[in-house]
């Protein structure tokens, strides 16, 4: 590890502004990726860490259909609040089914957004053959063991896991993210914060140096809405999801009147999945329209001999989490 | 650089290098070894303190961040001799085997009896998750968290 520098400030500007006038600074909030990276790991550089923990971005506010999260918030904070048990149940449950009680103590909303992968090839400096570390050296992940990967948005140039919880709900709310850079504000649907890795790998969001995200917008779900997030994972607690999904229905009489569907633990970066929405919107709500729907969801996925099993598990458990929002039985 | 951090309700000044986690700011600088380094990447829990009164993890906490805050470690439960009711439940239920994890384990329990989540067998291996015993003490340390939470509702 390099030796870095420490600063502390107390207002977004000064913030921004340190980072955006220095290629080598980054923002330093939670830590529990960035300092596990930087310290641990060694495969990132900073040579001027600035600690935001301490800037007025921090709490949760409703306004009119919306809630409004700072983003120090921390993710023991967002799953204790009432309006979110109450209105947004599937991120209260992706919350929690998030790392431990200790890292949720710690981790900020905004950080969990820009949380880097868990690929061991990526965190792992002896491997030559990283995209994302080192562009243009290849993939180690496509050729050797592979299980904690991607199969959607992925391709023989990168494989590795956008491996948030809470984003599998953000993305099927059309969360918003405010950010704030060194000459202007604005706001970016979450869905379009991030970039699919294609030959560039390295690249992972829209952000430019020096940006923070300082709030992030969740429209509530409208009262009588049904949701819910599972998680599929190798233990029981305290692991990453082979597969997960994130689920809001709205039903009338059985028939399926709106769907928001995301997933987890199979894509590059969080992922909605339109297609089965498509197909959900209107028709019954029936065990045999969430099997069309999870059918949908997953088309040409990039698959290596060890991330074959996630096609049919990603399937499965749509269809699970859609039976259990729903209340229809198999 | 310097910091001010109250810990185990002392006041300490240490001056060290930015890079310097909040456990080898423990156990090298104040040389409160209780806090055990195991895998010091944020996987195990054995690092598990009291920050400002919440479960955190020492190894991925820079002690630089802690500058005007609160921390207590395993060497601050006791008071008068007297051990915390979590540390004589695991003493009593045997609550570990090698016992690298238990300072770990205690201070996640004591917090998880602050935040409330000791409903069940359940609810309390749920939440206590994020502390690995390899030794496999996990029975015993639910019911030495099992045994206090049901004191502290009688």
């Amino acid at each position: 590890m390099a030796p870095f520098e420490y600063v502390r400030t107390e207002d977004v500007a000064g913030a921004v502004a340190m980072v955006s006038a220095d290629p080598g600074a980054s923002f330093l909030a939670g830590g529990t990726t960035h300092l596990d990276l930087l310290l641990k790991d060694a495969v990132i550089a900073s040579n001027r860490l600035v600690d935001i923990t301490r800037l007025p971005l921090r709490g949760i506010a409703r306004v009119d259909d919306t809630l409004r999260i700072g983003a120090l918030t921390t993710m023991e904070e967002l799953a204790a609040d009432p309006l979110v048990t109450e209105r947004l149940p599937l991120v209260r449950e992706a919350l929690l089914a998030s790392a431990s009680t200790q890292i949720r103590n710690m981790a900020t909303i905004g950080g969990n957004l820009l949380q880097r992968t868990r690929c061991r090839y990526f965190r792992d400096r002896n491997v030559a053959a990283c995209n994302k570390r080192a562009p243009g050296s290849g993939c180690a992940a496509v050729a050797h063991v592979a299980r904690m990967h991607a199969i959607l948005g992925a391709s023989e140039h990168c494989i590795a896991l956008h491996a948030s919880d809470l984003c599998v709900p953000l993305v099927a709310l059309d969360a918003v993210v405010h950010v704030q850079g060194a000459a202007r504000l604005r706001t970016v649907p979450l869905t379009e914060l991030y970039v699919l890795p294609g030959a560039r790998p390295d690249v992972e969001n829209v952000l430019e140096h020096g940006e923070l995200i300082t709030q992030v917008e969740v429209p509530l779900l409208p009262p009588g809405a049904r949701s819910g997030y599972l998680k599929v994972r190798d233990r029981a607690s305290y692991e990453f999801a082979l597969t997960s999904a994130a689920a809001a229905l709205v039903l009338d009489r059985g028939t399926i009147a709106s769907a928001r569907l995301a997933l987890g633990g199979v894509g590059t970066i969080p992922w909605r999945a339109h297609e089965a929405e498509a197909v959900l919107t209107g028709a019954p709500a029936t065990v045999t329209t969430f099997r069309a729907a999870a059918e949908a969801a997953i088309h040409d996925p990039f698959i290596v001999p060890g991330t074959a099993f996630k096609v049919e598990l990603a399937k499965r458990t749509m269809v699970r989490i859609l039976e259990t929002v729903s209340g229809v039985k198999p | 650089m310097t910091i001010d951090v109250v810990v185990n309700s002392t006041a300490r000044r240490l001056t060290l290098d930015c890079a310097v986690t909040l456990l080898d700011a423990l156990r090298e600088h104040l040389g409160l070894v209780g806090t055990k380094k195991g895998c010091d990447q944020g996987a195990c829990g054995a690092c598990t303190v009291l920050l400002d009164g919440k479960r955190v993890l020492s190894c991925l906490t820079l002690a630089a961040q802690c500058d005007g805050r609160t921390v207590t470690t395993i060497e601050g439960l006791a008071t008068d001799g007297e051990l915390h009711p979590v540390q004589a439940a695991f003493l009593r239920h045997d609550g570990f085997q090698c016992g690298y994890c238990t300072a770990g384990q205690i201070m996640s329990a004591v917090a998880l009896l602050e935040e409330g989540r000791t409903g069940s067998d359940a609810e309390i291996r749920e939440f206590m998750s994020g502390n690995l015993c390899r030794c496999g003490a996990y029975p015993n340390i639910v019911a030495a968290i099992r045994e206090v939470a049901a004191a502290r509702r009688a």
